[in-house]
């Protein structure tokens, strides 16, 4: 198929998230309890490292610009992995002071910060600090009423998005005095003063939120729910909302330009929507399968074959009987597959031209990390 | 296949398509753990789904619970009669009895259904989920065809041994 670029099978266990460094030539998965950080050379993955010192699920990963890797697990943990020059990480433990999952993390666009969300009901904004030498965090607790999925930073590293299972898409200032200042969010249409922890807008959507991402230049947020909806909003006014005409649930989205949105989800091949003067709306799906008709019946007998079938011999009618027969409730005609065999969690900008994103990563519970052509 | 059973399995299909859309979600309420929550006491309402009751008529119903990294699905199987009632009866325990070997399903039937499966983040992600749903569609189909079967059977057998036993009294 022509829209896929690459493809990497690269663990057995589901891939929660994924992330390239700034060069695009290290990629960093999540796979049970570790993070495995590839290389890629020549279209191939070759594993780097290791990053095992979580003891319970990995959740999510980011990689910052300085090439710092951060993860974060259901142990209620989050590292920060300091390269070294010989290839290898140090690990330094994050002080989140949370006592439930994380489950997810992102770097602020300069590298200075990050963010963990988890099911604590606290977003943890972390920072260094040098006179103690490690990560501290700042939390955000009100008015948060569930579990955290999903977070997205502002490119002016204040502002920054949530959405959760309570179905409410929030945006917090970040703010953290001493690391920011306050030309960054000079002339930002979202508010005028933010103080840490701020609530500068919320709304409602009433299904879970499964991912949320900024539109810095164009000051446009975008969020996918379980009700199988992408929604966009700005700081007017109330979100503009599209759904998946498969109906069902989209897991991740990504910006391609100001006026295009690529999701994927759990029908596992990547959805296009684009904006025009009507509004949002479906563009084409990328990867899908052409015959989604399912066999009726899964024996798999079609007419001719039992024509043919008559003229065999005696025998071979009873052979084949008795193979029907132990096929049975195996067989369902090969139906042919998307590249993703399984729901796709994660969507990465692979690379970016000056019109947009021209080339998007996937990483899926197959296990698979896909790089397709737009 | 009946003519009102093709809607009604399609029904059950369409809702477990759009039920088994689950993710790897950790307890709200207890540290370090990860548990089905559509099968704990839950002081967390937004995690669970309006339940889906789907029924052909009174004997046959499928009740589909859904949380963010469960679905909790069970099934009543026709009964029609007390010989019927036994038969799903045996027939139920002896498959729960061999749960593990059958990975989705549930030890105990929920009450007042005949059996139930528990399909859990963890198979959604190890198996492709419309190998799933097939699976259980077929269950369901089999399921009356083979209750019938064996009510067959067990007459033709009584028959056989009245006639056997009562044959001694023929003179």
């Amino acid at each position: 198929m022509s829209s896929i670029s690459a493809k990497f099978k690269l663990v057995k266990a589901p891939i929660y998230s994924h992330c390239f460094n700034n060069e695009r030539n290290l990629l960093a998965i999540t796979c049970e309890n570790n993070c495995y950080v590839y290389k890629l050379n020549n279209g191939q993955a070759i594993l780097a490292a290791t990053l095992a010192d979580h003891d319970k699920t990995v959740t999510a990963v980011d990689i910052s610009v300085h090439g710092r890797i951060v993860t974060c697990s259901q142990d209620r943990n989050a590292i920060v992995w300091e390269p070294l020059s010989d290839g290898s990480y140090k690990p330094t433990l994050v002080l989140l002071r949370i006592n439930r999952a994380a489950t997810c993390v992102k770097w602020a666009a300069n590298g200075y910060k990050f963010a963990v969300g988890s099911s604590a009901r606290i977003i943890s904004v972390c920072y260094y600090e040098q006179d103690n030498d490690w990560w501290v965090s700042k939390h955000i607790k009100k008015p948060i009423k569930s579990t955290i999925n999903t977070l997205s930073w502002h490119e002016n590293g204040v502002l920054l998005a949530c959405g959760g299972t309570d179905g409410y898409i929030r945006i917090f200032s970040g703010f953290v005095k001493g690391l920011d200042s306050k030309e960054q969010v000079a002339g930002c249409p979202w508010g005028d003063k933010f103080p840490f922890g701020a609530l500068v807008g919320e709304w409602y959507h009433g299904a879970w939120i499964h991912d949320v991402k900024w539109r810095s230049q164009a000051e446009k947020l975008a969020y996918v729910a379980h009700d199988s909806s992408l929604n966009v909003l700005d700081y007017r006014g109330q979100p503009k909302r599209v759904d998946n005409i498969d109906g069902l649930p989209f897991k991740a989205l990504i910006w391609i330009d100001d006026h295009t949105i690529l999701c994927g989800g759990y029908s596992c091949h990547p959805v296009l929507f684009t904006e025009d003067n009507s509004g949002w709306k479906f563009a084409r799906n990328l990867d899908k399968t052409t015959s989604t008709e399912k066999p009726t019946s899964f024996t798999g007998v079609s007419g001719n074959d039992q024509e043919e079938e008559e003229e065999h011999s005696f025998g071979m009618s009873a052979l084949k009987k008795f193979k029907e027969l132990d096929l049975k409730g195996k067989i369902s005609a090969q139906q042919e597959r998307s590249t993703h065999e399984n729901a796709i969690t994660c969507l990465f900008p692979f690379s970016e031209t000056s019109r947009g994103v021209s080339q998007v990563s996937s990483s899926g519970l197959d296990g698979k990390i896909v790089i397709f052509n737009l | 296949m009946s003519q009102s059973l093709r809607p009604y399995l399609n029904a059950v299909r369409y809702s477990l398509q759009a039920a088994l859309n689950l993710s790897n979600f950790s307890s709200q309420d207890i540290e370090r753990h990860n548990r089905p929550e559509v099968e704990v006491v839950n002081n967390s309402a937004e995690i669970l789904l309006q339940p889906m009751h789907i029924a052909r008529n009174e004997h046959e119903q499928v009740l589909i619970e859904t949380s963010v990294n469960s679905v909790r699905m069970s099934i009543k199987i026709k009964q029609a009669d007390e010989i019927e009632q036994i038969l799903v009866y045996r027939f139920t325990r002896f498959l729960e009895q061999r749960a593990e070997s059958f990975y989705i399903l549930r030890r105990v039937p929920i009450q007042g259904y005949s059996i139930s499966f528990l399909i859990t983040h963890r198979h959604t992600e190890t198996m492709i989920t419309e190998k799933l749903i097939d699976f259980i569609i077929e269950f369901m189909e089999e399921v009356d065809k083979e209750i019938s079967e064996i009510k067959l059977f067990l007459n033709a057998r009584a028959r056989f041994v009245a006639e056997a036993y009562l044959g001694e009294f023929v003179y």
